[in-house]
């Protein structure tokens, strides 16, 4: 068990797909910045995802895709005093780097295949 | 590729066909000379467990997550990578291994959604794809012809 699960979390989306849960982070962050499979957040989580792995900032919460095996993904968001330092280390880092702002940067998502997967998977 | 490691990803055992091939995989390919990992979520590795008590077919059972933190942390690594998926969240694993490890990746995908799923893996992989849930017949003759392959 990561240290997400003993945190104080809010889940905006569950048991879906990894694509929508993407999309909803591309949609409801104020700031989004996309990550690496295996990207470590809150000392011990490293996110499970498919690349362009979006993770967010609104206010002081930072949202992002939690995937369980037999559950599917979801979007939590943590705010708290490590969730700015997580904020503030993606501005530090990423935002240097790519200029990953929601507003520069144009969504990758169309690069993601779609198919009637996603709805087979819900029904 | 004798003493090859390979790593055989479980993901959930919803399917009951995953707990079949992966006994049959594990013994196969140790057989064969590889050295072989089953990593499984906590549910699928208990019913490999018991399937298994004296660990004749695996000889190796580890945590899906720790083994894939492990891999990050580059503390281990494998050659090749049979990754088991029957929903999203398998594909998601997978995928995420993909990135991380590397090994040569064989996706085994299964269950009613099986070529709908198959179609949406974007990684670099051998797909060995059957829609069967219960009958591990037709997915274990596919993976004797891979296994073929990978000893040649």
């Amino acid at each position: 068990m990561s240290c997400i699960e003993q945190m104080k979390y809010t889940i905006h989306l569950q048991r879906t797909s990894f694509k929508d849960a993407r999309e909803y982070i591309e949609k409801n962050s104020d700031e989004v910045y996309y990550v690496s499979p295996g990207y470590k957040i809150f000392k011990d989580y490293y996110i499970i995802g498919i690349p362009p792995i979006a993770v967010g900032a609104k206010g002081n919460a930072f949202i992002f895709p939690y995937t369980k095996p037999c559950y599917g993904s979801f979007v939590l968001s943590i705010d708290n005093e490590d969730s700015i330092k997580e904020i503030d280390r993606l501005r530090e880092t990423k935002g240097k780097e790519t200029s990953s702002l929601k507003k520069d940067k144009p969504s990758e998502s169309s690069k993601v295949t779609t198919t009637s997967y996603k709805d087979l998977w819900k029904k | 590729m004798t003493g090859a490691r390979v790593l055989l990803m479980m993901g959930c055992p919803e399917i009951p066909i995953q707990t079949s091939i992966a006994l049959y995989l594990s013994h196969k390919l140790t057989n064969l000379g590889f050295d072989v990992t089953v990593a499984g979520t906590t549910a699928a590795s208990k019913l490999l467990k018991v399937s298994d008590s004296d660990g004749y077919y695996v000889k190796k059972l580890v945590d899906l997550d720790k083994t894939i933190v492990d891999i990050i942390e580059k503390r281990m690594d494998f050659d090749i990578c049979f990754a088991f998926m029957h929903n999203d969240a398998g594909m998601t694993y997978a995928t995420t291994m993909s990135s991380i490890s590397q090994a040569r990746m064989y996706s085994i995908v299964f269950g009613r959604n099986a070529e709908a799923l198959a179609e949406t893996i974007e990684f670099d992989c051998v797909k060995i794809v059957s829609q069967d849930v219960h009958n591990p017949v037709r997915i274990k003759n596919k993976l004797d012809k891979v296994m073929e392959e990978i000893i040649k």
